[in-house]
């Protein structure tokens, strides 16, 4: 008896997705829903608000963050496309790139809470501060979960690739998936948050 | 476009770097545009017209939405609708007054007095 998941590689008939995709797909869009209730509650408790403070968060700090966000979208799409040109070297060069540059965002973060802590300004001290923690929490543990299974496609998970590089690779798009769209919500957390 | 072809995918990975290239750019004018300091909702509206734009380059180049299957395009249909719900109920809370200190109501002061704001 065949005990293989089906459509992992092959596409299904009706939906012309592999499963992998399509479940990725489903669970970006539960992603919105929350980031977009939290992003609800900015536009409330701002428009609420009699005054907000402008200039609380460092903008080269925000700036620099974007700057790395972005590159590691770009070389997270270049570690996929260098395994569909069958370059082992140069997707896991991308990937370990990809990694390196989540690793620098975090030390940055890193940086930028500590400060504001000294300063008595964590998610207590105002409605700002309390918005900020949370939607750069929130996104910080996203940026988390992408290493984790980053390092495991680098670590252990790369095993699949002798033995079925087309799940492999298909493995390697979603995680893309992910990483672009923890990318994405950084794009609109940055102007919110930091310069408005 | 295919994703097997390798002639297509050489030529996708020119089109990444222009976006990558064009996303640096696009965080460039945002932080340029807030030294201008324009009045708030002209900043907020410039803002988020540039932060879209970003995010446009990033779902239809690098998560490949512009040619995706009709599921993905179904689902995020779905949840679009739903976002704008999620938006709008609070929004509709607040044209209603409710929650707002200026609400209109009648409040005691001391023992004798009241008054309405």
């Amino acid at each position: 008896m065949d005990m293989n998941i089906p459509y992992t590689v092959e596409e299904r008939p009706d939906t012309g997705l592999y499963n992998g995709k399509l479940g990725v797909w489903l669970f970006l869009a539960s992603e919105v829903m929350l980031f977009g209730a939290l992003f609800s509650a900015y536009i409330i408790l701002r428009s609420g608000s009699v005054e907000w403070p402008h200039g609380e968060l460092s903008i080269p700090f925000g700036t620099a963050n974007t700057f790395i966000l972005i590159g590691s979208s770009v070389t997270m799409v270049m570690a996929w496309a260098s395994l569909k040109l069958n370059q082992w070297s140069r997707h896991k060069l991308f990937l370990g790139l990809t990694l390196l540059l989540s690793a620098a965002f975090l030390v940055n973060k890193y940086f930028e809470y500590s400060e504001h802590l000294s300063k008595g300004e964590g998610p207590w001290h105002s409605t700002f501060f309390g918005l900020y923690w949370t939607l750069t929490g929130l996104h910080g543990l996203h940026i988390l979960g992408g290493m984790t299974v980053m390092l495991y496609l680098l670590g252990p998970g790369a095993k699949l690739h002798k033995t079925n590089p087309e799940q492999f690779t298909n493995r390697v798009e979603v995680t893309g998936l992910y990483w672009h769209f923890v990318d994405l919500v950084w794009i609109f957390l940055f102007p919110i948050l930091y310069l408005l | 476009m295919s994703h097997s072809d390798p002639a297509e995918i050489k030529k996708t990975v020119r089109t990444y770097l222009i976006v990558g290239a064009a996303l640096y750019v696009g965080t460039i004018v945002t932080v340029a545009v807030n030294h201008v300091h324009l009045v708030v909702p002209m900043a907020i509206t410039a803002a988020l017209i540039i932060a879209s734009v970003k995010g446009s380059l990033v779902a239809s180049i690098f998560m490949h939405l512009s040619h995706e299957k009709r599921w993905i395009y179904g689902s995020l249909l779905l949840t679009v609708a739903f976002f704008i719900v999620l938006l709008s109920v609070p929004l509709l809370t607040t044209l209603d007054n409710i929650g707002s200190p200026n609400a209109s109501q009648t409040v005691i002061v001391g023992d004798h007095m009241k008054m309405e704001r």
